[in-house]
């Protein structure tokens, strides 16, 4: 115990301490606008890319229609902020929730057809799914149709997308490390295994697959109130594959692989900005030999651990110790 | 009897373009019941075989023959060297990897040509005489004529190879266990390579015979056909040769309707709707066989 308490300790201090360094280098203006903002992106990767991991990494199941569970967030998020009168915090938080309330209802919903089916099947599906949304998005008045919905207030700002995005990473790792986590995990290692040991697995997959869908609306409300505009265009299955991309980028099943890639992900494109008409083609091939060389992710099944690189107990796997969640 | 005109004149339209989806479809099935892997770079092989047509006539003014033959063999050696280098290293490693080095190899694939020549699209030079042939009250345009005829060809002689050749089955040992083909001595890799080799040029075909449809091309236009098409072969079961067929059929036939009853708009949600009641009754797509687990 008292390591864990250790490791705990060291956790929140340095999440803390980063806080603290960010805001000030924004309030001295080391970090501009522009910054901040790919700052804040890269908070909402995260999120989104962790609560995919839950599905796919841990869960086993492809999905591909992330992106229409962002959407629906995003677009309830904005459309109730701007009909609510509270204080700006109350609001985003409030708003935000009741986005990733309905999320998670939809695929609540979805859960029953989708678990029917397996493997490749199952993510067609999803994908399905998430197309369906966004053109019902399209179709639809009082999300502003093919226009896009404008207006939303500027409510994100780093300090709230940087706690919640601490929050959502904690709920995770506890998840995982708890009895559910293991029962979720021992679905994706062995489906008829786990459920003669009996675990309900109809029970943790829409468990999981729900959880998975509050979190992306969550960010999509984040989205919403940090982008002002939205437009259904955001949200197709191009979307929902650059979040796959970071949750195998970061290694199946590896939150801090998920965490440490949404961050490389975020920048990678304004970094390659420099090569002009080239960047695409650049990032594509970097993407390729990523996997090429890396099949298993940038960590693999190693998770990165702050207090472990501290007590020199293991060797480090990334050079930027941004985010982490305590030791093993 | 207009109503009937009108219902049969969109069930042609929908036919043209289910023909269209079902070559594309053909080279997804045939991929993945090979190796497993939702070649998402299909879809930008016919972009590819679009982009070579024009060069071929616009910019080398090559006699038609030639120009329509050329882009095939290039996009057939486009697809071995993309399975060659992007997919064959990866063919022990979690399927996901090489999922996503297949995204990888479109966006790589759409970049270049958005380099080469711009986002804007370019008109696709007239090849068949658009002017239709009357059949009563219905008016069949020579396009869908030609279109429908060369796929209906193609399928016939690719089921024809499949069954009758020996290349052919070796391609259905490998794709049923590669294990015991190789040690049939069937040899696994260039089995692979046929595959790829024969989907692309499919998938060449049908990106011309999309572009002679609607004839605007641009770096992105594999994206949705290539969707839809990939749809078709999951709804006919993947894997499964003739159910691409059917389910390109299908969906292009439920497109065509909604899109002439409904709403355009709606055509793409109406699509994957059908995908999803299919699955739900048949969970592996309309002429899959649900193979029960054995432990």
């Amino acid at each position: 115990m008292n390591s864990r308490l250790k490791a705990n300790i060291i956790n929140t201090t340095s999440i803390i301490l980063i806080y603290i360094i960010l805001v000030l280098l924004i309030r001295i203006g080391f970090i501009n606008n522009y910054y901040e903002g790919i700052l804040i992106e890269m908070g909402i990767n995260i999120i989104l890319a962790v609560s995919l991991n839950l599905a796919t990494g841990y869960l086993g199941q492809l999905t591909l229609g992330h992106a229409g569970f962002m959407a629906i967030g995003a677009y309830t998020a904005a459309i109730l902020s701007a009909r609510m009168n509270l204080p700006d915090l109350p609001l985003l938080l409030v708003s935000i929730v009741l986005g990733g309330l309905l999320a998670a209802f939809f695929a609540f919903l979805m859960a029953i057809p989708v678990f029917r089916l397996r493997g490749d099947y199952l993510a067609i599906l999803t994908l399905g799914f998430g197309e369906i949304i966004r053109v019902i998005i399209l179709n639809m008045k009082i999300t502003g149709g093919g226009k896009g919905l404008s207006g939303i207030l500027p409510l994100t700002s780093f300090s709230t997308v940087y706690f919640i995005t601490v929050i959502t990473v904690t709920i995770f790792y506890t998840l995982i490390n708890s009895r559910h986590g293991r029962a979720i995990i021992s679905i994706r290692e062995d489906e008829i295994a786990a459920e003669a040991v009996g675990i309900s697995t109809k029970y943790y997959k829409t468990f999981a697959f729900t959880l998975a869908a509050f979190f992306a609306g969550v960010a999509g409300g984040l989205f919403a109130h940090h982008t002002l505009v939205l437009d259904p265009k955001d949200f197709n299955f191009i979307r929902s594959i650059e979040i796959l991309i970071i949750v195998v980028l970061g290694g199946m099943g590896n939150l801090t692989g998920s965490v440490l890639a949404a961050i490389i992900i975020t920048i990678l494109p304004r970094l390659l900005m420099g090569f002009a008409d080239w960047n695409m083609i650049i990032y594509s091939v970097l993407l390729i030999a990523m996997m090429l060389f890396k099949p298993g992710g940038l960590l693999e099944k190693r998770e990165f651990s702050l207090n472990g690189l501290l007590s020199g107990k293991k060797k480090s796997h990334g050079n930027t110790p941004v985010k982490n969640e305590g030791s093993e | 009897m207009d109503v009937l005109a009108k219902f049969l004149q969109q069930l042609i339209n929908g036919i043209h373009v289910g023909s269209i989806y079902a070559l594309i479809a053909l080279g997804y099935t045939m991929v993945y019941g090979i190796i497993k892997l939702i070649n998402f770079a299909h879809g930008d092989i016919i972009m590819m075989g679009a982009y070579f047509t024009f060069v071929c006539i616009v910019t080398f003014n090559l006699p038609i023959g030639v120009a329509l033959i050329t882009p095939v063999i290039l996009c057939l050696l486009s697809g071995i060297l993309i399975e060659r280098v992007a997919y064959k290293p990866l063919r022990n490693s979690p399927r996901l990897s090489a999922l996503i080095t297949a995204i990888g190899v479109s966006f790589l694939l759409e970049n270049v040509f958005f380099k080469k020549f711009g986002q804007n699209p370019i008109p696709f030079p007239q090849i068949i005489n658009p002017s239709p042939i009357s059949l009563g009250p219905l008016q069949i345009s020579r396009i869908t004529f030609i279109t429908v005829l060369i796929s209906v060809l193609l399928m016939i002689l690719l089921d024809l190879f499949i069954k009758k050749t020996k290349p052919g089955k070796a391609m259905r040992a490998v794709s049923e266990d590669p294990g015991a083909a190789q040690l049939m001595g069937i040899n696994v890799n260039s089995t692979i390579s046929l595959t790829f080799a024969t989907g692309s040029a499919l998938g060449a075909v049908g990106g011309i015979l999309y572009s002679i449809a609607y004839p605007l091309i641009d770096p992105f236009m594999g994206v949705m056909p290539g969707l839809k098409a990939f749809v078709a072969a999951v709804l006919g079961g993947i894997g499964i040769i003739p159910g691409a067929m059917l389910g390109g059929f299908i969906m292009g036939i439920a497109e065509s309707l909604t899109k002439g009853y409904i709403s355009s708009q709606l055509a793409d949600a109406v699509v994957f709707g059908i995908l999803i009641v299919v699955l739900s009754l048949k969970p592996s797509g309309l002429l899959g066989k649900n193979v029960k687990e054995k432990v």
